[in-house]
């Protein structure tokens, strides 16, 4: 213990003191730190473990778990040999790729534009293009489902255009896709857009100045300065988007329930329906596991690659 | 006008006239994209207070028969919609308070009081980032049944509060860290002992990452849909999430009455948001930032 307080730059009075009260600290540190890590451990780790366990049998979630309902990683086979599983991931998968080629550059593109400069009204703006992010998924999926229904607001307006036929973009199974991914691209590019926005902030202007002065165009401003000195923030969203493509559940559930016949499953409302639902604790926890098996190794990877040096403790 | 008058720090572009047409086409897609972040909410308001029939035929408009504010009127007489209302609250409140309070405990410890253990107690709760509720809610719901609290208000906060606790410890401890250890030293010199200095110095000092820490959570509890779509059975218990999927189910394409309780929903929302949009922001950006 003393190690670490030595470690705490130049001795002063009230340092020397501290290591006297070591007792003290030590309650100081019980008191403060186990209500919060107690509730962690007991609603956030032990469930994820014991869902591990539970992965293992074949239990409907009534009464206790026997030893002849064990069924070793049959679940997982289940899992993996299941082709509207792979089709939930593909969809995962989509919407991963749709936020990387379209969400983030639009997000970015308005931050460049909202964020910075001289736009009159850009702080209204920024209020009002992140009002999207603070509804909650219900009101979000609610008022889409107006607007994508046969005789919502999407059909209504396209039919001025002569020869127009109805679209049922959440019935479609081509379409029911790219659907969700508008949705989710209107509730969550503000969020995106606010990190890029105190990102740029952080820029300073004199190298952009500078780079102006020397007769850099804006194209070459934002290709050298901009995006290089954006990157850990751009990573950042890189990151949460992936997260966020496979975790997604509630505007789904709410707009399709994963239908029109798995068209638009997502792995929690594949959990959700196939383990859930149908009380097949076991496979559900067996899904759990792997989403959870595969987000930490995603992160891992990926921080260990590409956030190495944001990653202080 | 003249360069020489203008603010140093905001130089003219250099392509002078390039500027005013460059402005026009910001201006061009700033506005289509304003117009379909607020097609659908514009959408919303107008249905709501016009007839179902009148609401389909024109998307946009204004009530031909009369504005039907009945729409509004059975929600808001409705009883049930109140109880959820109460429900949401307690909800918010519960989730809000006990997390901030648990959340600037630790952090301050993982801030401040350097101990053995330390950094891997906090790489453990940074695992916490990864999972957010719906990935982990097979199990919570496992658990919960386990503690007897299905159907328990306590079912649906205790685990929002854990699940939440990991990103308000990480943004606080950043703000925390942020506040000179001469100060903390100068305390203890004063006969402040690290209880007294938490409280009455770093939690005042703190305030305004309090507060970013704080709407969040209230937003994340306002919000919550699938937790209480699992734990709490009796819809005496249900919060507004809940209240408004079953309205919907009731009343399947009566689009005017819904929209109505949609936009119910989004006035606290809206205005809750316009002050504290800073605090927002700062939580949202300043936290994950610093990482």
């Amino acid at each position: 213990m003393s190690a670490v307080t030595i470690s705490r730059a130049p001795t002063s009075i009230a340092t020397i003191d501290k290591r006297r009260n070591d007792r003290s600290k030590w309650l100081t540190i019980a008191f403060f730190l186990l209500p919060g890590m107690g509730m962690f451990l007991f609603f956030v780790l032990v469930p994820i473990a014991q869902s591990a366990y539970y992965s293992l049998f074949k239990w409907n979630g009534f009464g206790p778990i026997t030893s002849d309902m064990f069924q070793g990683l049959k679940n997982y086979q289940d899992l993996f040999s299941d082709r509207i599983f792979w089709m939930a991931v593909q969809h995962s998968i989509f919407l991963v790729s749709g936020s990387l080629i379209i969400q983030l550059p639009l997000a970015l593109g308005l931050a460049l534009l909202v964020g910075r400069g001289e736009l009159p009204g850009r702080r209204q703006l920024r209020i009002i293009l992140f009002i999207p992010y603070v509804f909650s998924e219900v009101i979000t999926a609610l008022l889409w489902l107006y607007v994508l229904n046969p005789s919502g607001l999407f059909n209504t307006l396209l039919a001025a255009i002569p020869g127009y036929q109805n679209i049922g973009w959440l019935s479609n199974r081509d379409l029911v896709m790219f659907s969700i991914f508008l949705v989710l691209t209107w509730k969550y590019f503000g969020f995106h857009m606010i990190l890029y926005m105190a990102g740029l902030q952080g820029i300073s202007k004199d190298l952009e100045e500078a780079a102006r002065i020397d007769g850099a165009t804006e194209y070459q401003v934002l290709k050298f300065i901009i995006i290089p000195m954006l990157s850990p923030t751009i990573k950042l969203t890189i990151f949460l988007a992936v997260l966020g493509a496979f975790q997604q559940f509630v505007v789904v559930s709410v707009l399709t329930q994963g239908g029109p016949v798995n068209a638009s499953e997502l792995i929690a409302t594949y959990l959700n329906k196939y383990g859930i639902k149908v009380l097949k604790l076991g496979y559900g926890s067996a899904i759990a596991v792997t989403l959870f098996v595969s987000m930490l190794a995603f992160s891992l990877t990926y921080q260990g690659l590409f956030m190495r040096e944001e990653k202080t403790t | 006008m003249s360069a020489v008058t203008r603010d140093p720090r905001t130089p003219k572009n250099r392509l002078g006239r390039d500027s005013t047409l460059g402005m026009v086409i910001k201006y061009i897609l700033l506005g289509i994209v304003l117009f379909l972040i607020l097609a659908p909410i514009v959408t919303a308001i107008s249905g709501s207070i016009r007839t179902t029939g009148e609401f389909i035929a024109r998307p946009f408009g204004l009530p031909t028969q009369g504005i039907q504010w009945s729409n509004y009127i059975d929600i808001l007489v409705n009883n049930s919609f109140w109880n959820s209302f109460r429900n949401t609250l307690f909800i918010t409140v519960g989730v809000t308070s006990l997390n901030v309070v648990f959340g600037s405990m630790m952090a301050f410890v993982f801030a401040r009081v350097p101990f053995r253990g330390r950094t891997f107690l906090f790489n453990v709760l940074s695992i916490g980032l990864l999972f957010p509720l719906v990935v982990a809610i097979l199990p919570i719901f496992i658990q919960i049944r386990q503690i007897g609290l299905i159907n328990s208000m306590w079912g649906v906060i205790l685990p929002l509060v854990a699940f939440g606790l990991p990103g308000t410890v990480v943004i606080l401890r950043g703000f925390f860290k942020g506040i000179p250890d001469e100060l903390e030293d100068a305390s203890y010199i004063d006969g402040c002992n690290r209880m007294q200095f938490f409280f009455y110095i770093l939690l005042p000092m703190a305030r305004p990452a309090l507060a970013a820490v704080g709407t969040l959570q209230v937003i994340a509890g306002w919000n919550e849909y699938f937790l209480p779509l699992l734990i709490l059975n009796d819809p005496k218990l249900w919060p507004l999430p809940l209240g408004i999927m079953q309205f919907q189910g009731q009343f399947g394409r009566e689009w005017a009455l819904i929209m109505a309780y949609v936009v119910i929903l989004m006035v606290p929302t809206v205005l809750f948001y316009l002050f504290t949009e800073r605090y927002i922001v700062t939580g949202l950006t300043g936290g994950e930032l610093k990482g």
